[in-house]
């Protein structure tokens, strides 16, 4: 990622403005202007059809994927304009991203978290076995699957199979880590344990968080985001938003579960 | 509470009467198959040897063996595959994973679509203008085989398109979002999951393409020919052919022959089919998602 010229290191990691997405003419969130930064976890709430995902897309230039998909506006992300950034390959693997649906990929699970290495060249078997232990223990898996590896990762249970998804996304050594709705095919008991892994990564990354739990957002993110309907209601401080603080009649009665 | 009804009587009637239907059209269509392979293994059976198999025809073709043919249609399939599977896979490829829904695609599509509807017959005379006549191959396996490619590329591009884009969708996004090209994604995601289909069509394609005989007879395949083909610019017999030729063209065949020539033909077909269908099975036990 090394083509423009950085800008200072206390600036947000992640600064979107004037965000508009559409679909084939058809807008899909518009006005939005955030900043993210560094260490912090974001959540973002908000219905279905809020452009909650599309958000995650257009930070990733997975739009190029979606045909009819356009963005406008700026997302500056670690100091880089990414709609002009040539590398996106480089761009896309500095962001881990967990899909509502746990997608183990449909190779073993040694080769799930080996992929990302070795996508950027890593070699040596050494160096990729310390990888998949590593980033299978941080996402909380290792104990349950160290002795079947080269058991394929798409056939785990789908609360394994999500952290698979995160040891595999943490084996892309990301700055920022985006997790849209993990929780939606995974049971409470993994979803807690997903959430501790969360908040112990929070050390060393950026994370986005969107979910479909209001609460979720309330345990874990520092700061809050509620989008609806294709723009972005308010940006508060979780703590204040979840003690009545929001702004915005619309947030206090999604929040307090009068809709969505 | 649960007594039957008199509209409960028709119905099951009705059901019975549908399922009785539907299982006797699926009954119809297995009798042409035993009934060809009966009469083959019981009229043709007798001269299946391995002499039969390994010599030439002798005396006039009324008699001896079919090796030359067989040979023949070896090499035939062998190079058409060389050249169709190649191309057909790297077209399917770009068309699944590379190409967008555009104009352009869509002709290319439509092309596919009406290549794969254009009689034979047209193929061969294509062959004959294309290969034979143009571009100087004379009537050679060369020719012959670029014409049953040509014929059978439509068949190769659809099945591999189809085995690509059996491939969930959410894999190659994945895939994506980690940094990983088109073509990583492909090499290390789409083709492993897809190779198992990929090749069943293939297989399928080369049964297809022994049995074809009008694409041949007038680009590559002759009559009768003592001599092996040396190279592709060589002309040869093949069964297709041949079994045509001792069943209707040569007087004073003993009327077991041509039986035993399309026993034979008809054998090599099946032994690949099933090869196909043992792939399929294989692919099935071992579903990854």
């Amino acid at each position: 990622m090394v083509e423009e010229t950085p800008v200072a290191a206390s600036a947000p990691i992640l600064s979107v403005k004037n965000l508009e997405i559409s679909y084939g003419g058809q807008k899909a969130l518009s006005g939005v202007n955030l900043e993210i930064v560094e260490n912090e976890i974001f959540g973002i709430i908000g219905p279905a059809n809020a452009g909650k995902t599309s958000f995650l897309k257009s930070i990733n230039r997975m739009d190029m994927f979606t045909p009819g998909m356009q963005v406008s506006g700026d997302i500056v992300f670690a100091g880089h304009n990414v709609k002009r950034l040539k590398n996106v390959y480089a761009l896309r693997s500095a962001i881990g991203v967990v899909f509502p649906l746990p997608v183990g990929l449909p190779m073993t699970i040694y080769d799930n978290v080996a992929l990302a290495p070795r996508l950027r060249g890593v070699k040596s078997k050494v160096d990729i076995d310390i990888i998949v232990e590593r980033c299978l223990a941080r996402a909380a898996l290792w104990d349950e699957v160290k002795d079947r590896l080269n058991s394929l990762g798409s056939l785990l249970s789908g609360g394994q199979q999500q952290r698979l998804t995160i040891a595999r996304a943490l084996s892309q050594e990301p700055i920022l880590l985006m997790l849209d709705e993990f929780s939606i095919a995974v049971d409470p008991v993994t979803t807690m344990r997903i959430e501790d892994v969360l908040k112990e990564l929070k050390q060393e990354m950026t994370i986005i968080l969107v979910t479909n739990l209001v609460q979720q957002a309330n345990r874990l993110a520092d700061r809050t985001a509620f989008f609806l309907e294709g723009s972005c209601i308010e940006i508060n401080d979780t703590q204040s938003l979840f003690s009545g603080g929001a702004s915005d009649q619309r947030t206090i009665d999604y929040i307090e579960g009068r809709f969505g | 509470m649960f007594a039957e009804t008199a509209l409960n009587v028709r119905d099951k009637k009705v059901q019975g009467l549908f399922r009785l239907i539907f299982g006797m059209m699926t009954v119809l269509l297995i009798i042409p198959v035993l009934v060809i392979m009966g009469m083959l293994i019981y009229k043709g059976g007798s001269v299946i040897s391995i002499d039969f198999l390994f010599t030439a025809p002798t005396d006039g073709m009324t008699a001896g063996g079919i090796f030359p043919a067989l040979f023949g249609t070896v090499w035939l399939v062998a190079v058409a595959l060389l050249i169709s599977v190649p191309i057909g896979i790297a077209a399917a490829i770009y068309l699944s994973e590379y190409a967008s829904d555009s104009w352009f695609t869509r002709i290319i599509n439509l092309a596919i679509i009406n290549l794969a509807g254009v009689p034979s017959i047209v193929h061969a005379l294509f062959g004959v203008g294309a290969f034979v006549v143009f571009f100087g191959f004379g009537t050679s396996i060369l020719a012959a085989s670029l014409t049953l490619a040509i014929m059978t590329l439509p068949v190769v591009i659809v099945s591999t398109r189809e085995s690509l884009q059996a491939v969930p969708q959410a894999f190659r996004e994945a895939c994506w979002a980690m940094g990983a090209t088109r073509w990583q994604t492909i090499r290390r995601v789409v083709l492993p999951n897809s190779v198992t289909g990929i090749l069943t069509g293939v297989i399928l394609e080369v049964s297809r393409t022994t049995g074809e005989t009008a694409p041949i007879m007038f680009t590559g395949a002759v009559f009768f020919t003592p001599l092996l083909p040396q190279s592709v610019f060589d002309q040869t017999m093949a069964m297709s052919l041949h079994l045509f030729v001792v069943a209707t063209q040569v007087p004073g065949v003993p009327e077991e022959l041509p039986f035993g020539v399309a026993l034979v033909l008809i054998g090599m077909v099946l032994a690949m089919n099933s090869v196909s269908i043992a792939l399929r099975m294989y692919l099935r036990g071992r579903k990854k998602w």
